[in-house]
């Protein structure tokens, strides 16, 4: 079926309107509706977004916002190639993809796959762009990837304007299935709060219940609500939070930052900047010998900083992260995917492709379970949270706010001596019950908007 | 308040971060000061300075071999850069020479990217940098403190070349008046290739002596060209003593205001910026009437 081609069809830039009346027209007089579900639905629902003209033909295309510029500019490179993954195994209908979203065949609803990448340069605006143009030139039915909260916010904005569905990759913010949450927005990943609530109890076991915490925070809405969670859990396990440098996105030179933390009188340096940043900031905490005096935290852990702190620095460090390679010894979903992810890159994969990779995968999934692409239903089905399996146990969304319910482990970085082989820099000290250390419904102010 | 030694440390701070910025702006400085050219490419060749350095520090295991060799490899892509695109430029207005530099900047990035990939990568400090200094209550890391030694003695060497030898005449009567240089037998053009290079080459060597401070990734460049062009406009086009007080000045702002909230330590250099373009658009030590 995806392989066959109708006479209307075209493969890249969708239908418009007139040749999908025809095609409806033809369809409905060779009496073929009944055998055709999709195209059955087709005739039966209104016409919203891009919808039906996006999947008109036998193709179906998603429009990845990644950053590929940028200080998150390794997290969004590595998020293109799970959503190629992603694709591919739809596409194949690979056994791999059919754990999580068991009712696939080949493509999504029968229709190939396809992508298109556009750079969104760590930049909202810049991302809103490559997003508009994906939904009215490429026909886009779904929207996906981002790295900063920021463009994620601004992405979902975007698409729920548009109506066309939006999976945000990483984001970390509070706010995105928060204040700033969509109705046709979706986050899967851990973020602000989750990764607080999970992360403070292990670092009260481990470093002490009586700590005093300094932060290092990025001026933006992911760096704020982070910084509001740590604070809010930390204390309650008897820490106190003694201040903190609240500094640009893509700084180069943190050393009068570092200044005032060596003066803070802090135990505990809390570094919340994520990507080039992180690894930029703790290099230099290093030199200024604060690490020698603090133990360094980093609650939402940037997928790539041991690699690029090495384990001397890393070596002791609790991080909370999406993914982590060696969680394949634990489970089987997480094995399939590392093995397919090393197989076609050479590399493991790291947080921010498994989530492209998932994201894409549950949209699929959603899909299926609705037996059309029509966005509002499509939306139902991942509101009406069936839980499917994936690399880290069951994930599913929350239909109150879109938030994905998953589970992620708490890491600590190994000596240089523990380490097998150059990629095992991690320990997973913990895997979070995701469900565990949701916030309560409301509690971020969520209020989704309409359907239609 | 802050406290006396948390003022003194951010103090000493500033300054040994305004020569590094003073530094890093040099390039800039050189381009921008003799040929009148806003060089946009200029945070592009101090990445590609950078990781040039790392990847022949990585092989020779040598800093200083790793610095001629920043150094040398933005020169060549600087004089490359000048022979093919920048010198049909001259005489054009300033918005073009922006916009081909710019797009010089995005290739250069781009194929650093493409070698190197996107995630960051760690250049360690040379042997004889490392260490910790404790200057009063300041500890201060013992590279960055020799970092301000290098910053000041290139920036001397750079002024001996610019202003007190026959070359550096040369660049700037070329700049006053091209046509009369010429008459006088005098190749004007290969002159400005020289100045070029000469640019290019500072912000290499910018680039591999800032590398073991910060991690390397391919936008910093970005960051860089901001700075730069904030240090450059603050102190006064065209003129060295005024990149190293606009250096200094710069740095300051950035220390002294993160003192208090490191939140605006940037709008704080935009401000003073804006300040010195309405009150002395010349900037500090620039001279009237120069482009």
């Amino acid at each position: 079926m995806d392989h066959k081609k109708d006479s209307n069809g075209n493969p890249d830039s969708g239908v418009d309107r007139r040749s999908l009346l025809k095609m409806g027209v033809g369809a409905a007089g060779g009496a073929l509706l009944p055998a055709v579900p999709g195209m059955a639905l087709a005739a039966d629902k209104p016409a919203i977004g891009n919808y039906p003209a996006g999947v008109s033909g036998d193709t179906v295309f998603i429009g990845l916002t990644v950053d590929l510029t940028g200080p998150y500019s390794a997290e969004g490179s590595d998020e293109q190639k799970g959503y190629e993954l992603a694709a591919e195994q739809l596409n194949a209908g690979a056994p791999e993809i059919k754990k999580i979203s068991p009712l696939t065949k080949k493509g999504i609803l029968g229709k190939t796959v396809k992508l298109g990448v556009i750079d969104a340069q760590t930049n909202p605006n810049s991302a809103v762009q490559a997003a508009t143009r994906f939904i009215h030139d490429n026909k886009a039915m779904m929207i996906s990837g981002s790295v900063s909260s920021a463009v994620a916010i601004a992405l979902q904005k975007v698409c729920d304007r548009e109506k066309t569905i939006y999976m945000a990759a990483i984001s970390g913010s509070n706010a995105t299935t928060g204040k700033d949450c969509q109705r046709y927005g979706f986050r899967m990943c851990y973020f602000a709060y989750t990764a607080a609530k999970a992360i403070s109890p292990v670092l009260a076991k481990s470093l002490g219940k009586n700590r005093k915490a300094v932060y290092l925070v990025p001026d933006y809405t992911y760096g704020h609500t982070t910084y509001d969670s740590m604070k809010e859990f930390t204390e309650k396990e008897g820490w106190t939070t003694v201040g903190q440098q609240v500094h640009p996105l893509g700084s180069k030179d943190y050393s009068s930052y570092l200044i005032n933390i060596a003066n803070s009188g802090a135990d505990t340096l809390v570094v919340i900047d994520y990507g080039a940043d992180a690894a930029n900031s703790i290099k230099q905490a290093k030199q200024f010998g604060i690490l020698d005096k603090m133990t360094l935290v980093v609650p939402y852990m940037a997928p790539f900083l041991g690699e690029e702190l090495g384990a001397e620095t890393m070596q002791g460090v609790y991080g909370g992260s999406g993914f982590w390679w060696t969680l394949e010894d634990k489970y089987p979903i997480a094995k399939d995917f590392v093995t397919a992810f090393e197989k076609k890159f050479g590399e493991k994969p790291h947080d921010s492709a498994y989530t492209a990779y998932m994201v894409t995968a549950l949209w699929a999934d959603g899909i299926e379970r609705a037996g059309t692409f029509y966005p509002p239903d499509v939306i139902k089905a991942l509101e009406k949270g069936v839980k499917r399996d994936g690399p880290v146990g069951k994930v599913w969304f929350r239909g109150e706010d879109h938030q994905g319910v998953v589970n992620f482990p708490i890491l600590r970085g190994k000596k240089p001596s523990e380490m097998k082989n150059k990629s095992d820099l991690f320990e997973v000290v913990d895997v979070i019950d995701g469900s565990t250390v949701m916030p309560p419904v409301g509690h971020f102010g969520c209020k989704l908007g309409s359907y239609t | 308040m802050p406290s006396l030694s948390l003022f003194l440390s951010q103090l000493f701070n500033g300054l040994a971060s305004g020569l590094l910025l003073a530094l890093i702006s040099t390039g800039l400085t050189i381009i921008y000061g003799t040929l009148g050219v806003v060089n946009f490419a200029h945070g592009a060749l101090f990445v590609v300075g950078a990781y040039a350095g790392y990847t022949v520090y990585g092989m020779t295991h040598s800093f200083v071999i790793a610095i001629v060799a920043g150094a040398l490899v933005s020169l060549v892509v600087g004089l490359i850069i000048e022979r093919g695109l920048v010198r049909l430029f001259y005489g054009r207005p300033p918005e073009d020479q922006i916009l081909v530099t710019f797009g010089v900047a995005i290739i250069l990035v781009e194929i650093v990217r493409g070698i190197f990939g996107g995630v960051s990568l760690s250049v360690p400090t040379p042997v004889w940098g490392h260490g910790i200094a404790h200057i009063g209550t300041l500890i201060y890391p013992l590279y960055r403190l020799q970092v301000l030694f290098i910053s000041a003695g290139t920036l001397l060497v750079l002024y001996f070349v610019l202003y007190r030898t026959s070359l550096g005449l040369i660049v700037r009567a070329g700049i006053e008046d091209s046509l009369m240089v010429n008459i006088l037998g005098i190749n004007v053009k290969r002159i400005f290739l020289v100045v070029f290079g000469l640019g290019a080459m500072a912000a290499g060597y910018a680039g591999v002596i800032d590398a073991p401070i910060v991690t390397l990734a391919p936008d910093m460049g970005f960051r860089v060209l901001v700075d730069s062009f904030v240090v450059v406009v603050i102190g006064g086009v065209g003129s060295f003593p005024g990149a190293i007080v606009g250096g200094i000045i710069a740095g300051e702002i950035l220390s002294l205001t993160s003192m208090f909230d490191p939140a605006y330590s940037d709008v704080m250099l935009f401000v003073v910026m804006a300040l010195v373009l309405i009150l002395r658009p010349q900037g500090i030590m620039g001279q009237e009437g120069r482009e």
